[in-house]
């Protein structure tokens, strides 16, 4: 197990901004799993469809 | 964190996703009181605003990839030039700053810049496309200075002066401390004649490369709370989704009504706050602060409004009626 608070503080800033890439990126695939599952009933359902 | 806290952290997160998605701006011009607000030291909330506005503007510029709505070359050309304009900007603050006249004269460029630009994309907006702005677009595409680059929208227009716009566009961003949003997406679209919608898939990749710099400048001195960013994130990735999805469903110049709205809010936000630091007047701080998030769920709430009545087809319903021409 890596010790995060013994690393150099550019070490700990490149994993900061890494942890919220990678955040970002799982959101953007989650939500858009979701999207492909149930857009297009929503869009349906919002045209009164 | 509790659970009224982590559902208004997301809430939250979830409206400035829409904005940010639909105009490509307004992330850290939002988040940053919002953190203040909270009670958070000015450097963490400036630190947590900048990784956020990263994390966000990479689902944005996804999204934005995904509808074709980003223009590579043009990202590059006014990333490169903005970055030298920046550093130029800031020895300008220093030099103020030397003098003692930096807060007054950033805040004052701020409002009115503000100010200028929301009346100017207010005007476009209304006059539906036959302003003077159109024209200014057309005489910078005809002048052949090389080299002549093709953009996305067909757009053609010299390198060179796209270049000296993103230098400019760069000063102000770093005279002003901001990321630049407010003024690169209608620099793009009236000053090069760019698609409203590619000036703002552009403009998020651009705030991409810079938010993840400025990110990483300040997690370096220990000044992001990633656990507020982790939960801003799991709502403004939903909202970018729908902010971004709508710009493909809500005309031009209604993105510009709507971006013209928030710039208008913002410089009377700051214009208020800025007197009531100066007088000690409470109650105008708070109403800066109101009026920020008065304008937050108000914009973002008509950007779905309008993107739902063109998917209903709608514009006979009295809701729907408020917010589509």
């Amino acid at each position: 197990m890596i010790d995060v608070a013994s690393l150099p503080a550019t070490a700990q800033a490149l994993l900061l901004v890494g942890a919220v890439l990678a955040e970002s990126i799982i959101l953007y695939v989650g939500y858009g799993a979701i999207t492909a599952a149930v857009g297009a009933d929503v869009r349906r359902a919002l045209r009164g469809e | 964190m509790g659970p009224v806290t982590l559902a208004l952290f997301v809430g939250f997160g979830l409206l400035i996703g829409i904005l940010f998605g639909f105009f490509g701006m307004g992330g850290s011009f939002l988040v940053t009181p919002a953190l203040l607000v909270m009670g958070y030291p000015s450097r963490v909330a400036v630190g947590s605003g900048l990784a956020f506005v990263f994390g966000t503007s990479v689902i944005g510029a996804l999204r934005h990839r995904d509808h074709g709505q980003v223009d590579y070359k043009l990202a590059a050309i006014m990333t490169v030039a903005m970055t030298v304009g920046i550093e130029a900007g800031k020895r300008v603050v220093d030099s103020l700053h030397a003098a003692g006249t930096a807060d007054l004269v950033i805040s004052v460029t701020y409002v009115g810049l503000l100010a200028a630009v929301g009346l100017v994309t207010l005007r476009d907006a209304r006059s539906a496309g036959e302003s003077s702005g159109v024209d200014l677009s057309e005489r910078v595409q005809a002048l052949e200075i090389p080299p002549m680059i093709a953009f996305r929208g067909d757009v053609r227009v010299s390198g060179t002066l796209v270049a000296g716009l993103g230098l400019v566009v760069g000063v102000l961003s770093g005279f002003l401390g901001v990321g630049g949003g407010f003024l690169l997406m209608p620099a793009m679209m009236y000053g090069l004649g760019v698609p409203a919608a590619i000036a703002v898939g552009t403009d998020i990749l651009q705030i991409t490369l810079s938010g993840a710099f400025g990110a990483f400048v300040y997690a370096k001195d220990g000044l992001v709370a990633l656990p507020v960013v982790a939960t801003l994130l799991l709502g403004s990735a939903l909202g970018a989704r729908i902010g971004a999805g709508a710009t493909s469903l809500v005309d031009d110049d209604e993105i510009k009504g709507y971006f013209a709205a928030m710039l208008l809010a913002g410089s009377l936000a700051v214009a208020t706050k800025r007197i009531g630091t100066a007088y000690d007047v409470e109650i105008l701080t708070t109403a800066s602060i109101a009026l920020v998030f008065g304008a937050t769920v108000l914009v973002s709430g008509a950007v779905v409004l309008a993107a739902v009545c063109r998917l209903r087809d709608g514009h006979a319903d009295a809701w729907c009626r408020l917010v589509t021409s």
